[in-house]
């Protein structure tokens, strides 16, 4: 008798028959189970959501008035006959791996991740499981992440810089996960951190929640160069360059994301500056943290996918690619559009 | 090579002119002669001898990156840049070596003539002892082609500021064939005698797009009209006796094009004309098409077939230097006049030709000679002031180019494909079609012509839409239509469609139109009939 596997890949997203729920799905289904906020995972008009507790707060301020249910992580739920749990993923805060258990069959959907800590996400926790769900956003040998203390260095050199020459830095950056990180590394010494509104939204969400930040100031029409000097202003990507930076006056631009690594896309977006970082794992850290699961089986949704699934299959996984329509770092999608372009 | 490394971040990671002069005046202001001059050689497109091949280049790489080489092929694409790849997958370290730019340079030329195993051992130590950028910098030694933003125009204005001299002057000494191998700093920047090598041509002089049309211009009399031909800007240069021909891109093109070695006996020494390189047949009312001379200009020796089926005549339209003596100051319509005095006598059978002036009266004039450009195979009209000396690079307000609309045709995207390099992470590459009936038949592809924020669109729709991928190429639904703009058709038993496009592009993404909207398998055949 073949049993039906625990978890499937259909139109509507990560299916689980035995629990009859799904896993971020992207069209409207009755139960869904959410890794993070992040729009191409946590989508409008679901029945039910279940994500962490640290995930909620962030998802009702983006989706509105949804019914939705927290769950720690390691806390055990049984829906259906399936037995769910929800793991750390050090993607963003309250981001979670997704464990699903069926007579003994254990299933790890891990949504996005990164393997380093940041500082202000639950630490990413391998979880030993017989099939594996990774993404591959950054699943080339060319991608290597310098530690968060260098990169965290490049920041504020530069924004120390451009405060001396009296420009203001302006990063770009999503306004969930990215921004609030950025901003953990920033030195206050240096100037105010100012933020856009979609950023200081997010922040006020999760300073309620109990992380804590550093102070930053809404950078509403009040807030220029003059009244604020040596700033730095962290905003979407979308705001870059409009009409809304002018008012901080002589400016350096910086942009922050994984796709930095490559001189190309660096020129073609970074404006002044490019910080490589991100909140995917690296090459190295897609590998360990496959390795740490002790899968056999792997299934890579987004990224690199023809490519490090390949590489995967050489080393002896047995891998394959998985459609579906989550997006990794887009650098070129603002993440506060509700629906990731 | 520190130094020279910083000056490469500065340049490369900034966008503003100003950053860019001052990091390169400082440079000059501080480094060594020896890099000083290969800096500017590195900058202008000149590069060291190749000492190691990229095919053992890349396979080092992987090794020590340890990774196997089908994967490195992966990346190399992706990555957009050899040098770049290769530093980036190798494990990260620390520069710990401070040998200057010229010296690496120099320690690259003692390998070059080493067994692989010498070289090999030298590529690993220089890969162990560097890191980032630098070790960046040497790969990129290696595989040639330092392309960084600095223009040739930006980088002259940064020597002149460093070393108090005319830009003008600069410009020209650094045209045409040296090489930092036979000559010195003092030789090229500073001696007194710039004009030493006889083959140096001058900075050409380009014009921009005249978009408003000619009624934008002053006095139609203040200005003269030529056909903007469709072939290669040349410079023909007669000086001791010799003759040199250059390209606007500043190679030395004298052995394609042999033909235009009888020009010594009809032009006197001391002559530099600028003008089109074309293919006309003897006694032919126009020139062939671009398609005819496109095989010549890859060749760096020409068959006598191809010399006889596609003969290469210089249609000279300006006169720079004349007896000796540099005339790029004097007026256009002097220069012109000169031009066509040296002219006059040329036999029919001379391989170069007076490139005729149009006469007009009014702007409607020189509309009606552009509604006829494409029988006369010209890509439309040149524009030029009468009185206008002959500038260095691309200058507005005296020259202008009023080109041709293209010719174009609306089609259906059904494959698309990630770019390089800067584009790495967006679907730029697509498969364009026309419709046949229930079918659609590949034509064309085309990469280029929408805005960032339209790729972008576009890419998130690819994502969602995608209905089979074969390696990098996704099969899309056929459902957008894009305006597709281009130079020139013609018949290609290589296509499917049976046609070949010269320069397409995407001119616009017409979300207006539904796929029963696009043109036909017969729509394009009828282009190809009156065009091709």
């Amino acid at each position: 008798m073949t049993r039906a596997p625990v978890l499937t890949f259909t139109p509507e997203g990560i299916y689980c028959p035995a629990g009859d729920f799904y896993i971020d799905p992207w069209r409207r289904v009755d139960r869904a189970l959410i890794t993070h906020g992040h729009s191409d995972h946590a989508r409008w008009g679901m029945g039910r959501y279940l994500a962490t507790h640290e995930a909620l707060p962030v998802m009702r301020h983006r989706l509105g008035d949804i019914v939705a249910e927290g769950i720690a992580y390691g806390e055990q739920r049984v829906i259906g006959g399936a037995t769910v749990s929800f793991h750390p993923a050090g993607h963003v805060p309250g981001s979670a791996q997704i464990r699903v258990e069926v007579a003994g069959e254990v299933w790890v959907a891990s949504g996005d991740y990164k393997v380093i800590d940041d500082g202000l996400s639950a630490p990413f926790e391998p979880v030993r499981c017989h099939h594996f769900i990774t993404e591959s956003t950054f699943g080339l040998p060319v991608f290597h992440w310098e530690p968060q203390e260098t990169v965290a260095a490049q920041l504020n050199d530069w924004w120390r810089g451009c405060a001396d020459a009296g420009k203001t830095a302006i990063l770009g950056a999503y306004s969930l996960g990215k921004a609030q990180r950025l901003i953990s590394m920033l030195d206050p010494a240096i100037g105010p951190v100012l933020c856009h509104a979609a950023v200081e939204n997010t922040n006020t969400v999760m300073r309620a929640q109990g992380i804590t930040l550093p102070d930053t100031i809404l950078a509403n029409k009040d807030v220029t160069a003059k009244t604020h000097p040596r700033a730095m202003v962290i905003a979407p990507p979308s705001a870059l360059g409009s009409a809304w930076s002018k008012k901080f006056g002589p400016q350096e631009s910086g942009f922050a994301s994984g796709w930095m690594a490559m001189r190309g896309v660096r020129r073609r977006r970074a404006g002044d500056r490019g910080f490589i970082i991100s909140d995917h794992a690296d090459w190295a850290g897609l590998l360990w943290a496959i390795e740490q699961t002790e899968a056999e089986n792997i299934y890579v949704t987004h990224g690199y996918t023809d490519i490090f699934t390949r590489y995967l299959n050489e080393q002896g996984w047995n891998a394959q690619v998985v459609p579906t329509q989550f997006e990794g770092e887009n650098l070129d999608a603002s993440d506060d559009s509700g629906e990731a372009a | 090579m520190k130094a020279f490394a910083e000056l490469f971040t500065a340049i490369d990671q900034s966008t503003k002119t100003t950053i860019k002069i001052n990091a390169l005046a400082d440079y000059f202001n501080a480094a060594e002669d020896i890099d000083k001059l290969w800096t500017i050689a590195l900058f202008s497109g000149r590069r060291p001898k190749r000492a190691v091949t990229t095919t053992r280049l890349r396979e080092w790489g992987a090794e020590v990156a340890g990774i196997p080489l089908w994967l490195f092929e992966e990346c190399y694409p992706i990555v957009g840049d050899l040098a770049e790849t290769i530093a980036l997958v190798l494990p990260p370290n620390q520069t710990t070596d401070n040998r200057p730019l010229s010296q690496w340079i120099n320690d690259l030329r003692e390998v070059y003539k080493a067994d692989d195993a010498a070289k090999k051992a030298f590529v690993l130590d220089a890969w162990a002892r560097l890191g980032g950028t630098e070790r960046f910098i040497f790969n990129k030694l290696i595989t040639g082609g330092m392309r960084v933003g600095v223009s040739q125009k930006l980088m002259t204005r940064a020597l002149a500021r460093a070393t108090d001299r005319d830009e003008a002057e600069l410009a020209h000494r650094l045209m045409g064939n040296w090489h930092p191998d036979d000559t010195t700093w003092h030789a090229l920047i500073e001696a007194q005698d710039a004009s030493a090598d006889a083959s140096r041509p001058y900075p050409f002089y380009l014009a921009y797009a005249l978009e408003g049309g000619p009624e934008t211009l002053d006095d139609p009399a203040d200005w003269r009209a030529e056909w903007k031909w469709d072939g290669i800007r040349g410079q023909l240069i007669l000086r001791g006796g010799e003759h040199f021909v250059w390209s606007r891109g500043e190679e030395l093109m004298t052995d394609r094009f042999p033909e235009l070695a009888r020009a010594v006996d009809f032009l006197p020494d001391g002559s530099v004309l600028d003008g089109e390189l074309l293919v006309w047949q003897p006694g032919a009312a126009h020139p062939d098409s671009f398609n005819t001379l496109q095989p010549r200009i890859g060749r760096k020796s020409v068959p006598k077939k191809m010399l006889k089926d596609a003969p290469v005549v210089l249609h000279a339209y300006d006169l720079l230097e004349w007896e000796g003596e540099d005339i790029r100051h004097h007026p256009f319509k002097d220069r012109r006049a000169q031009l066509e005095a040296a002219c006059a006598a040329l036999p029919a059978d001379a391989p170069v030709k007076l490139s005729p002036q149009l006469p007009f009266t009014t702007p409607s004039d020189l509309h009606a000679y552009r509604d006829t450009a494409r029988e006369a195979f010209a890509e439309g009209l040149m524009l030029k002031r009468a009185d206008s000396p002959y500038l260095a690079g691309r200058k507005k307000g005296d020259w202008w180019k009023w080109k041709l609309a293209p010719l174009t045709i609306d089609a259906v995207m059904i494959y698309a494909q990630s770019g390089s390099g800067r584009r790495a992470n967006l679907f730029t590459d697509f498969t364009f079609a026309v419709r046949d009936g229930e079918t659609l038949v590949p034509f064309t592809k085309a990469y280029s012509g929408l805005t960032d924020a339209e790729f972008r669109q576009i890419t998130a729709w690819v994502r969602k839409n995608t209905l089979q991928r074969f390696g990098p190429v996704r099969q899309v639904t056929p459902h957008h239509v894009f305006e597709i703009a281009f130079e020139g058709i013609q018949a290609s038993p290589r296509h499917k469609s049976g046609v070949a496009l010269r320069f397409p592009r995407m001119l616009r993404w017409r979300q207006d139109k539904p796929l029963t909207e696009a043109n036909t398998l017969d729509d394009l055949n009828e282009m190809l009939r009156v065009y091709g």
